[in-house]
């Protein structure tokens, strides 16, 4: 374990670190303290809210208004091309194809994702020991994009399917189904022929970006539970009753009272889902790179500022992605505020 | 961003009497749950055999095909030890960046919640004209995704750095090979969403409490440190548990700001790399990743009410 000692110091930069920026504050305040009068709250004014003021504007605000600059100009931000790089954008063929799938991410993640969320919430909340699986579906949301990536990707992993030997199918998409064609060819007397394809390269009905999908699906799924559940748990014990006493039972208890309840937070919910899927970009820069069809607007975003340096297209991209999520975001506040003046 | 209130389960509805609950489960909704359970982990649990078995095993055959022929299982804790300190198959193993991951997401959680909360608190309680449209300015800029602040962002690193190695006595220091450009970046994006959540709770701390420490001819600092900070535990808690694990797992800025270098570069970027290049060696990847996702899952199992309220209100941050 040489190597451990020899990164382990590292950790003391960022103690280090830590400390001098808690010194850094105490003398702040210390210093600030020492001021009376008018003047004292002036100063305390600047000593909380500058540090915050000035972070955001070098990291947030003037970059965002620069990348919009940049995105008139050229590949090297030097030659002004007016909408060129929109253009570019619109007018691709691949471009489209891009947009096309980022649409996809966007309709189908958060249907799935709420879909089986609410299913979910509306069970656990007859369950008596709703902890464990909860736990358990949550869990995903805990693990990085790319961790997800390689767990999904052992699913998926392709070897030439053989009906002899089904055990070297390691990933188990493919050695599932071979396992029960096998198991039913032996009960009715024939070999099997169907080969599973190696999954992630499958265009046809856009297969591959369904499969990428799915992780993002499992991952969201928990959250969708975890929040509904919670909203259904508070709608009032005497509506449900109520609704229970007039007959209302299953789908219509559901459909007419359980949902119209918790439409609110459905919402919420969703369009949360939606940005996440917006701006999905680890799952497919690790699972795919981009390729055979799966590119999405955030990955092509990374690929062209950062591999291809293409400064202005990639920052017309980003711009793009702003604004296809300002609109959900600006909902979702709408929707929260409403929520919150009626309760 | 977004918020959503989660309410916890005893302050909202009694729960039901047991005996209610028995009547309305169903055993068909019982084994809906436990089926789709079971399809959300074996995925994770997957991975987790998978890197308890031997190379010759695990890269050639099936896991659960394994669970059954115990002799083809091919148990070893082996590839732990080869994943973390390099081996013949991968010369570089994954303990400089799983010490990167600690050394960036420490710091990067301390820092935006120090700086949050006390841009929350002057905003709430230092009077000052236009404090309600800063405050609103701020939660607005949470509407900006990451993407449109990196390129903008790593020239000026660049440009930074090239201006520190100008300055006499600074010529071999360089930015980009320290965790500064990652930490800042961190604590910049961070801020938005951080301020919003501390502010709705530092706000609705009692105001007589506050008032009564300023008669007492408290100042400001002393107020922050010595009453708001104890009584915003909870907040502060949730968000830097949030922020910690948003930070390990984030990809996207490492990769940017860090490289793939073992000198600053985290355990994401570690684990893609490997994915990409030695994607058959499944008895490696499968533990490296195992290893990197078991630090969110402790804390996840640990703190999972903190947590839970963190990451739903969070959900939406980049």
């Amino acid at each position: 374990m040489s190597t451990l000692i020899s990164d382990f110091p590292k950790l003391f930069f960022s103690l280090g670190a830590v400390l001098v920026f808690f010194a850094l504050i105490l003398l702040a305040f210390f210093v600030a303290g020492l001021a009376r009068g008018w003047f004292s709250t002036v100063l305390a004014w600047i000593v909380f809210l500058l540090p915050a003021l000035v972070l955001l504007c070098v990291g947030l605000v003037i970059p965002a208004i620069r990348t919009i600059w940049l995105s008139f100009y050229g590949p090297d931000s030097s030659q002004f091309v007016g909408i060129d790089n929109y253009k570019w954008v619109f007018g691709n063929a691949d471009n489209r194809h891009t947009i096309a799938n980022t649409l996809l991410w966007l309709v189908i993640v958060p249907v799935f994702s709420t879909g089986v969320g609410l299913v979910l919430a509306l069970l656990l909340d007859r369950m008596r020991r709703e902890s464990i699986p909860k736990s358990l579906i949550f869990m995903p949301m805990a693990i990085s994009f790319v961790g997800a990536s390689i767990i999904w990707g052992l699913v998926y992993y392709y070897v030439q399917p053989d009906y002899k030997h089904v055990e070297l199918q390691v990933g188990i998409l493919s050695f599932i189904p071979m396992r029960i064609l096998l198991a039913i060819g032996n009960v009715f007397g024939f070999t099997p022929n169907w080969q599973p394809p190696n999954w992630i390269l499958v265009q046809n009905f856009n297969l591959n970006s369904l499969l990428l999908m799915v992780i993002l699906i499992w991952i969201q799924t928990g959250f969708a539970m975890v929040v509904l559940s919670a909203a259904v748990k508070s709608v009032p014990a005497e509506v449900v009753e109520a609704a229970e006493l007039d007959g209302a039972t299953g789908w219509r208890l559901f459909s007419r009272v359980t949902v119209p309840m918790i439409r609110g937070t459905l919402i919420v919910v969703f369009t949360t889902i939606m940005i996440a899927s917006l701006k999905v970009f680890d799952v497919v820069r690790v699972m795919t790179g981009g390729n055979f069809g799966t590119q999405v607007l955030a990955n092509e975003m990374y690929s062209q500022s950062f591999v291809q340096f293409n400064y202005g297209q990639g920052s017309a991209l980003a711009v793009i992605l702003f604004v296809l999520v300002t609109p959900l975001i600006a909902y979702n506040v709408v929707q929260l505020r409403r929520e919150r003046a009626t309760r | 961003m977004t918020t959503v209130e989660i309410p916890t389960e005893t302050a909202v509805k009694e729960p039901l009497p047991a005996a209610v609950k028995r009547k309305l489960s169903s055993p068909w909704a019982t084994a809906l749950v436990i089926f789709i359970t079971v399809i959300w982990t074996i995925p994770t649990f997957g991975l987790f055999v998978t890197s308890l078995r031997s190379s010759a095993y695990a890269d050639n055959t099936n896991w659960i095909w394994a669970l059954f022929h115990w002799n083809h299982f091919g148990f070893t804790l082996h590839n732990y030890s080869e994943i973390i300190t390099g081996g013949n198959i991968i010369p570089q193993g994954m303990e400089p960046y799983l010490i990167n991951s600690f050394a960036i997401a420490i710091p990067a959680a301390i820092f935006p919640l120090v700086i949050a909360s006390m841009a929350a608190y002057a905003l709430a309680w230092i009077p000052f004209r236009g404090a309600t449209f800063l405050f609103f300015t701020i939660f607005a800029l949470q509407v900006v995704p990451l993407q449109m602040a990196l390129l903008p962002l790593l020239r000026l690193t660049v440009t930074l750095k090239d201006a520190i190695a100008n300055i006499p006595g600074f010529e071999n220091f360089s930015l980009t090979t320290t965790y500064i450009p990652l930490w800042s970046a961190h604590t910049m994006f961070a801020l938005p969403l951080a301020i919003f959540l501390l502010h709705n709770f530092i706000a609705q701390l009692p105001r007589e409490v506050m008032e009564a420490a300023r008669v007492d001819g408290a100042s400001h600092f002393l107020i922050f440190r010595k009453i708001v900070l104890p009584l915003a535990v909870p907040a502060i808690a949730s968000f830097a548990i949030f922020q910690f694990l948003w930070v390990w797992n984030d990809y996207l800025v490492a990769l940017t700001f860090a490289g793939g270098t073992p000198d600053v570069a985290p355990v994401t970027v570690y684990l893609a790399n490997i994915q990409g290049t030695y994607g058959s060696q499944l008895h490696l990847s499968t533990a490296g990743a195992f290893v990197a996702i078991i630090v969110p899952l402790i804390v996840f199992f640990s703190l999972q009410r903190f947590f839970v309220r963190g990451l739903v209100s969070g959900s939406v941050k980049g």
